[in-house]
């Protein structure tokens, strides 16, 4: 039990991460990234829901009918995610500003769902609920080093602070215009994916198709 | 009590059925949307004092700030006193006698009954109707009028955006533009937040000797050595559309359609 509760809040960190490995969420990853505060205030959020979501499930899963499980699920979620939303509305009224829709659409986000269909429906709530944490971790951490890639190289801040003297200011740094638009969160991304598996080989998937090479001595 | 034992039994009874039984279904499901909806209503209701706070707070701040008022410490609802709030009928040109403290201009902009829908001719703007009373804010020193906050908004890239635009006591001079809210491209249109770009805005002049509208966003940098110079603002560099939807968004309210003719009463006056 203790054991499996590590490995609820640990393993998502980095061996199933849920945007390097499992590649979910990412939606959200492009959206909020382009500075640290907001993905912060977003990774507490999605963590929040992530984890209370799957404790609810899981308390209520003997009794979720099979038939309407998916709208049980997004019910639960969804108001949730509504809470969270007025919260930062009435304390963090700057930061949900900032965020805009992007809370709402926590709701779709597929790590929750995803959580909550895989886990939480067979597992018990505490079990659950670290399970969310864990994940909302995992999804928090890489938020936080793309959003430090992007912020820094895009506008030379670090959480709103200049860090690097840009040009516009009389510094000597032009600030990179690409890391502040959504492809740049792509490439990032898909470079800590890369880094990732490069150290972690057995998160390598098995290719699709392999390309043979073909001896043909037919005429055509 | 007998009927609460009952209900138990019922729920209970209930709750025994296997999973797919019908009744157990809809049971489930109306059960838990009760449940989720008086978790969300009870937070909406019980969190809308402090939102809306918060909101006036936020609006207060932005008129401060384009006023050039706000400090870092300051005090928001101190200083904020020192403002006069008015309701101007924008087709006049003149003061509405109205309660300002509960005319929201935000809200009657989509009434049919408090608006009026602009032609495409005139909506450069692209906001598609607009209140026909104005709430603006008078800042005034020894009771003469020292600085006048306007509310403008208008279409840019993404969004709509929704700020102040502050004139010196002339009815001429910009004492600043600011956006409270707005959903540009962070870095790129969202630049219409940097201090550095609001900064240009300060002592611009709206209009010519001859009264006409004059001011605009150009694309590039303003050359200060052609006339004009006091009417042109340097355009955002990757925020093209943005930079367009800022122009067109002040010279809407500051044209004949919205705040036009309110300011041109106000400068002869002015002028007297």
């Amino acid at each position: 039990m203790a054991s499996q509760a590590k490995s609820n809040v640990l393993d998502p960190l980095i061996d199933t991460n849920p945007i390097t490995l499992q590649v979910l969420g990412v939606c959200s990853a492009l959206a909020v990234t382009t500075n640290m505060m907001a993905a912060l205030i977003m990774s507490i959020a999605l963590t929040t829901v992530t984890a209370f979501s799957g404790m609810l499930i899981s308390s209520i899963r003997n009794h979720i009918p099979s038939t309407i499980r998916i709208i049980v699920q997004m019910t639960i979620i969804a108001s949730l995610v509504i809470v969270v939303d007025q919260l930062l509305k009435a304390y963090a009224y700057e930061a949900s500003k900032q965020l805009s829709v992007f809370v709402g659409l926590i709701i779709t986000n597929c790590i929750v769902l995803g959580r909550a269909e895989a886990y939480a429906m067979k597992n018990p709530p505490m079990l659950s609920f670290l399970d969310g944490i864990g994940n909302g971790l995992g999804y928090s951490l890489i938020l936080m080093v793309v959003a430090f890639f992007r912020e820094l190289l895009g506008a030379g801040k670090l959480f709103g602070i200049q860090v690097i003297p840009v040009a516009n200011e009389g510094g000597w740094y032009i600030p990179n215009g690409l890391m502040l638009l959504p492809p740049s969160a792509f490439f990032v991304i898909g470079l800590l994916i890369w880094a990732i598996r490069s150290w972690k080989k057995d998160q390598v998937e098995a290719a699709d198709y392999q390309i043979h090479q073909v001896h043909r001595t037919e005429i055509l | 009590m007998a009927e609460n034992t009952k209900k138990k039994g019922f729920i209970g009874n209930i709750l025994a059925l296997p999973n797919d039984n019908p009744k157990k279904t809809i049971f489930v499901a109306a059960l838990l949307c009760l449940v989720c909806s008086v978790l969300v209503s009870t937070s909406a209701v019980v969190l809308k004092p402090l939102q809306q706070i918060n909101k006036a707070n936020d609006i207060k701040k932005n008129i401060l700030a384009v006023t050039g008022l706000l400090t870092d410490d300051a005090d928001v609802d101190a200083l904020f006193a020192q403002f006069e709030t008015k309701v101007v009928n924008l087709d006049a040109g003149k003061y509405e006698d109205i309660d300002v403290t509960t005319y929201d201009q935000r809200k009657a902009s989509s009434d049919p009954a408090q608006s009026v829908t602009l032609t495409a001719e005139q909506d450069i703007a692209s906001i598609g109707s607009r209140a026909k009373l104005a709430t603006i804010y008078l800042l005034k020193e020894n009771g003469a009028v020292k600085q006048v906050v306007l509310p403008v908004h208008g279409y840019g890239l993404w969004s709509t955006l929704y700020g102040f635009i502050s004139f010196d006591a002339d009815f001429n001079t910009i004492g600043g533009l600011q956006f409270y809210e707005h959903a540009e491209t962070p870095g790129l249109g969202g630049e219409v937040d940097n201090p550095k770009w609001r900064k240009q805005w300060q002592g611009k002049k709206a209009f010519n000797e001859q009264g006409e509208l004059k001011i605009e966003v150009v694309r590039g940098f303003v050359d200060y050595k052609v006339a004009g110079a006091e009417h042109k603002v340097d355009g955002l560099s990757g925020a093209t559309l943005t930079s367009v939807g800022v122009s067109n968004l002040v010279k809407y309210w500051l044209g004949e359609n919205a705040f036009g003719p309110y300011l041109k009463n106000m400068r002869t006056e002015m002028g007297k």
